[in-house]
C-alpha cells in the first residue's frame, strides 16, 4: 500500500492495480448497497399480489399490477396530478426565479442583502413550510383567508377546497423552492461575458431583443440544468402535499408517493405500492439521465470559462 | 452599466419589495404568532400590536400544556434534540465517509470509478418512499425500526451523495501538483491526504457538511416511516402536534418557529458556503 503512487489523470505509470481508490470509497459505498437491497426488494413486490391484511392471498403475479393500472381511472388520476403538479411547480418557478434573478444581477448592497434574505423560505423544511401556510390559511383566523375575503373573495378555502387546493400546494411549493433556482440562474446572469452586452448598448439595441437574443440563450444551459433538477424533485413530490392535505381533499391531490403510502398504510396494499413506486421510479431514472448528462456540460463549461 | 430612469428605480423598488414581502412575509408573521396568546391570534381583524408573551415557548419547553381542558403533555423538546442528535451524527458519519470516496474519485482514474460515483449519486433522486418502505418491513425484522442507528443509516442516503458531489467538485479543482510535492518530499500519502488535501478543499467540505446538516435536519419522510413518537425529529413531531393538540395555535406557532430557527441561522450565518454548495459546485470553479 505504502508505494501506491499519487496518480492523477494523465499520470502515465500504471505498474499494477492500485487499490487505494477502491479502498477510500468502499465505506461510502457498503453503506449505499445495505439501501439497494430494499429496491431489489421492491421490484419483486410489484410483481406480487402482497396485502398485509390478507397475508394468505399472497401470490406471484407477474405484471397484473402494472396491467392492472391501465383500465384504473384512479390511476390515470394520479399521472394527471402529479403531471400539473410538476409542470405548474417548475413552470411558474421558472418564470419567477429567472425574473428576480435579473432584478438583483447588479451587485448592489441591498440586492446581496436580498438575495440573502430570499434564502430562508429554502431553508425552511417542506413539511414544516405546509404547516406555515396552513395556519396562515386557517379558515377562522389565518391572515391570508383574511386578506382574501377583503379582496372579496368570501369562498376561497385554500387546501380544503378541491377547486383550489392544487393551487395552495402549488403556491407553498413555489414559496419554498423559487429562491433554489433564483440562486442558480443569478450564479449564470453573473457568469456570463459582458462584451456582448456592452456592445448591445454601444449600438442601442432594444432591450426586449438583448434578452431574447443574448441573455437567453446564454442562459439556456443553466435554465435547464435548475428546471431539470426541480422536475426531479416535483414529480415526487410529497413534503408538502401529505402535511397539507393528506392527498385529500377526496382525491384531489394523490400524486405518486402520497398515494403509494396511503395504498401502503391505508390499504395495506404492498404489491400496488410498490408497482406505483417504479413507475414513478421509471420516470425519474429517465430524467436523472438527462439531467446528469446536462449537469456535467454545465461543469465542463463553467471549468472552461474558470 | 446603463442609465436608469426614475420611472425605472421606482418600479425596481417596488418589485423588489414585493418579492421581499411574499418571500418573508409568512416566517415574520409565524414568528409574531409564537408570542401571542390563542386570543390575540383568534382575534378579527389580524392585527401588528398586541402584548407580546412567552407562554407558548414556556409550555414547548416544560413539556405541559395547561388549558382549560386539563394538563396535554408535549413531546416537542424530545423531537428538538432528536433532530439535532440525528442530523449531526449523519453529517459527521458522512463526512467520515464521504471525504476520503471524494477524493477517490477526484484523484485516481480507476475502472468503475465513475460507475460507482453514479450508482450514489442516483440515490439522490430516486423516489425516497421506493426504498422506505420495504425498507420498514426488513427494519422490523433486524429490529431497527425506532432506533437512532436505523435512521442514522437511511439518512445517509441523502448526506452522503451531497458531500461526496459537491467535495468532489473542489478536489478536482485543485491542483494535484501541491499534493505530488509533498509526496516526492517522502511523505506518506495518509499524511499527504490529511495535511494538504482536506485543509485546501476546507471551504468546499464545511459547503457540502453544512447543506447536508440542513438537508438531514428538513427531512421528512424518512422519519416519518421509520420513527416513533419517541425518536421523531421536528418536523415529523410538530406535525403530530398538530394533530394532537388541535387549537393550541400559539404553541403551533412557537414550536414551527423552533424548528425553522436552528435551519434559518446556520442560513444566514454561513450564507456564502451556502450559495456556493447549493449551486453544485458546478458554476463556480
Amino acid at each position: 500500500m505504502t508505494d501506491a503512487a499519487v496518480k492523477h489523470a494523465g499520470a502515465p505509470a500504471r505498474r499494477r492495480i492500485n487499490y487505494l481508490p477502491y479502498l477510500l470509497s468502499l465505506p461510502a459505498l457498503l453503506v449505499c448497497i445495505g439501501i439497494l437491497i430494499p429496491f431489489v426488494t421492491a421490484v419483486y413486490y410489484s410483481l406480487q399480489r402482497y396485502r398485509l391484511n390478507l397475508p394468505m392471498m399472497r401470490g406471484f403475479i407477474w405484471f397484473q399490477n402494472y396491467v392492472d393500472f391501465f383500465s384504473d381511472r384512479e390511476f390515470w388520476h394520479t399521472v394527471q396530478v402529479s403531471l400539473e403538479y410538476t409542470v405548474l411547480t417548475v413552470g411558474v418557478e421558472l418564470v419567477f426565479g429567472l425574473g428576480i434573478a435579473m432584478l438583483l444581477q447588479k451587485q448592489t448592497r441591498i440586492n446581496n442583502i436580498v438575495s440573502i434574505l430570499l434564502l430562508l423560505p429554502l431553508m425552511t423544511a417542506p413539511a414544516i413550510a405546509a404547516l406555515m401556510w396552513k395556519l396562515m390559511t386557517n379558515p377562522n383566523f389565518g391572515v391570508l383567508s383574511y386578506f382574501v375575503q377583503l379582496l372579496g373573495f368570501n369562498n376561497f378555502k385554500w387546501a380544503s377546497d378541491p377547486s383550489t387546493a392544487l393551487f395552495t400546494v402549488v403556491l407553498v411549493d413555489v414559496w419554498v423552492y423559487t429562491p433554489f433556482i433564483m440562486i442558480l440562474l443569478l450564479a449564470g446572469l453573473r457568469s456570463l461575458p459582458t462584451q456582448p452586452f456592452e456592445a448591445a448598448a454601444l449600438d442601442g439595441v432594444p432591450r426586449r431583443f438583448v434578452f431574447f437574443r443574448i441573455t437567453l440563450p446564454m442562459l439556456t444551459p443553466y435554465i435547464i440544468t435548475a428546471a431539470l433538477f426541480r422536475m426531479l424533485d416535483s414529480i415526487q413530490q410529497f413534503d408538502i402535499i401529505y402535511p397539507m392535505t393528506q392527498g385529500g381533499p377526496g382525491n384531489t391531490l394523490l400524486v405518486f408517493q402520497v398515494r403509494a403510502y396511503l395504498e401502503f398504510y391505508q390499504y395495506t396494499n404492498v404489491g400496488k405500492s410498490a408497482a406505483l413506486l417504479i413507475i414513478l421510479w421509471a420516470i425519474t431514472y429517465a430524467l436523472s439521465n438527462v439531467f446528469i448528462k446536462q449537469w456535467l456540460k454545465l461543469r465542463e463549461r463553467a471549468r472552461g470559462l474558470a | 452599466m446603463e442609465h436608469m430612469s426614475v420611472l425605472e428605480r421606482v418600479v425596481r423598488g417596488v418589485l423588489i419589495a414585493l418579492i421581499v414581502l411574499f418571500f418573508l412575509f409568512p416566517i415574520f408573521w409565524i414568528f409574531l404568532m409564537s408570542f401571542q396568546t390563542n386570543e390575540d391570534i383568534l382575534r378579527i381583524p389580524p392585527s401588528l400590536f398586541f402584548t407580546p408573551t412567552l407562554s407558548n415557548y414556556s409550555a414547548l419547553i416544560t413539556g405541559k400544556l395547561v388549558s382549560n381542558a386539563g394538563t396535554l403533555d408535549i413531546a416537542f423538546m424530545k423531537n428538538l434534540w432528536n433532530s439535532v442528535l440525528l442530523s449531526t451524527a449523519s453529517v459527521v458519519i458522512a463526512l467520515i465517509l464521504g471525504v476520503p470516496a471524494a477524493y477517490a474519485f477526484a484523484r485516481f482514474k480507476f475502472r468503475l470509478g465513475e460507475d460507482i460515483a453514479f450508482t450514489l449519486l442516483s440515490f439522490r433522486f430516486a423516489p425516497p418512499l421506493l426504498v422506505l418502505l420495504p425498507l420498514s418491513l426488513y427494519f422490523q425484522q433486524l429490529g431497527l425500526t425506532d432506533t437512532y442507528i436505523g435512521l442514522i443509516w437511511v439518512y445517509q442516503l441523502i448526506a452522503l451523495p451531497l458531500i461526496l458531489w459537491i467535495v468532489r467538485g473542489y478536489f478536482e479543482d485543485l491542483s494535484p501538483d501541491i499534493e505530488y510535492a509533498y509526496r516526492v518530499a517522502g511523505h506518506s500519502w495518509w499524511r499527504t491526504f490529511t495535511r494538504i488535501a482536506i485543509p485546501l478543499a476546507g471551504p468546499g467540505i464545511a459547503a457540502a457538511g453544512l447543506l447536508a446538516f440542513i438537508f438531514c435536519w428538513n427531512n421528512f419522510v424518512f422519519a416519518l416511516i421509520l420513527a416513533s413518537a419517541e425518536k421523531q425529529p421536528v418536523t415529523v413531531g410538530a406535525l403530530a402536534f398538530v394533530t394532537a393538540s388541535g387549537i393550541q395555535y400559539g404553541q403551533i406557532a412557537a414550536a414551527i418557529a423552533l424548528s425553522v430557527a436552528p435551519t434559518l441561522a446556520l442560513a444566514l450565518y454561513a450564507q456564502r458556503y451556502l450559495v456556493e454548495g447549493l449551486s453544485l459546485g458546478a458554476l463556480k470553479g
